[in-house]
């Protein structure tokens, strides 16, 4: 089994590609959703000790939204995508076509507009994938949480503490222009998944040192 | 939290200290927060469990996995470190938190709602040690802070919404 700690540089940039090009379908697929611009950043590649996951957004304790989306298939993994709850609820409002600061707070109608927006966005990210790597990919249906950003994220990454004592996250930011919502996109691949994702874009190296 | 003598415990560790101070644990979600306290000494303890059995860790990887990781593992590690320490297994105060189960949606009973496996596998090795529960504040669906008071050995628990002593 290849350990995270164990990934190379390069690697690593294969990677950080893999969620560039993910995160940038995704973020079209938002965009096109919303029509409005969105910004998004260069992907980072991060390997964070499971004691430090919950300080990812700068605070446990963070009021947050989360979708959380498994994907099964050749290579599975999670994609969690994080809001601040304010900007969340504004999301809601533009989802469900209602002015700006309507939304208060996340009932079954809100919070299947967010799990749509999920839906629509991992879609587009595993398609990419798909083209990337010729794997196939299933998307489970999105779950949703609104609490701790510290609690969901501690609780999504939980599986990966039978594998090792690291979670590798590859994160992008996004921005949509004009109401100024910012999320957070992490593809979360399993620990058994990232050799043959790596394999299947040619960076299959030797694995041991 | 700029407070002296704050011990933070994330996911997945586990710490000891003695009074005068606080052991932290912020934003659990269904791991479990296992706190143990000696009056008599002023000595507490509290371990972030992840999983409830470390059989459940991946036998491939060549090194022992992280005991603190696993109810089955973390619990009596707490102990045997508070033993070293100088506190009595039958003095221990044992209150326990966490375990909810924070997404919603279908599908995900078995992946991610691991909260009720994680209750059910501490009390278990609680049960088995002979340690005794005097309080908890488990399952449900909120994300909880643990504040264990190294001077008192009370534990707050905090939610987004509330404040409460166990």
């Amino acid at each position: 089994m290849l350990r995270f700690e164990d990934l190379s540089r390069f690697q690593l940039d294969i990677l950080k590609e893999v969620g560039n090009i993910g995160a940038g379908h995704a973020a079209t697929a938002l965009s096109q959703l919303l029509a409005e611009k969105i910004k998004m950043t260069v992907p980072s590649v991060s390997l964070i000790p499971l004691s430090q996951v919950s300080e990812v957004l700068g605070g446990s304790e963070k009021l947050v939204v989360g979708i959380y989306t498994r994907f099964f298939g050749d290579a599975p993994g999670k994609i969690i995508f994080l809001f601040d709850y304010s900007e969340a609820l504004m999301m809601a409002d533009r989802m469900l076509n209602r002015a700006s600061g309507t939304t208060r707070s996340f009932s079954d109608l809100e919070s299947s507009a967010l799990k749509e927006v999920g839906n629509i966005m991992t879609g587009a990210y595993l398609y990419a994938m798909t083209s990337l790597t010729g794997f196939d990919y299933l998307s489970s249906v999105p779950a949703f949480a609104s609490d701790m950003a510290g609690a969901i994220l501690n609780t999504a990454l939980l599986d990966l503490g039978t594998m090792g004592d690291y979670a590798l996250l590859i994160t992008t930011e996004f921005r949509l222009t004009q109401r100024k919502i910012n999320g957070h996109f992490f593809l979360v691949p399993d620990p058994g998944a990232l050799e043959l994702t790596l394999s299947a874009l040619g960076a299959g190296m030797p694995w041991t040192k | 939290m700029d407070e002296v003598n704050v011990i933070r415990v994330g996911m997945a560790e586990l710490k000891t200290g003695r009074a005068p101070g606080r052991i932290v644990t912020l934003g659990l979600g269904s791991c479990i927060g296992v706190c143990a306290y000696d009056t008599q000494t002023r000595i507490g303890g509290m371990a972030h469990i992840m999983l409830p059995s470390s059989s459940m860790a991946a036998t491939s990887t060549s090194e022992t996995p992280n005991p603190a990781k696993f109810a089955d593992t973390a619990v009596p590690l707490l102990i045997r470190e508070m033993e070293k320490m100088g506190v009595r297994r039958e003095r221990l105060i044992v209150k326990i938190v966490g375990g909810a189960q924070m997404f919603c949606g279908n599908g995900y009973e078995d992946h991610i709602c691991i909260g009720n496996k994680n209750i059910i596998a501490v009390e278990t090795i609680c049960q088995q040690l002979g340690l005794f529960i005097s309080g908890r504040s488990v399952g449900g669906n909120s994300g909880k802070s643990v504040f264990l008071d190294l001077e008192t050995g009370e534990v707050q628990v905090k939610t987004l919404t509330e404040y409460i002593k166990i």
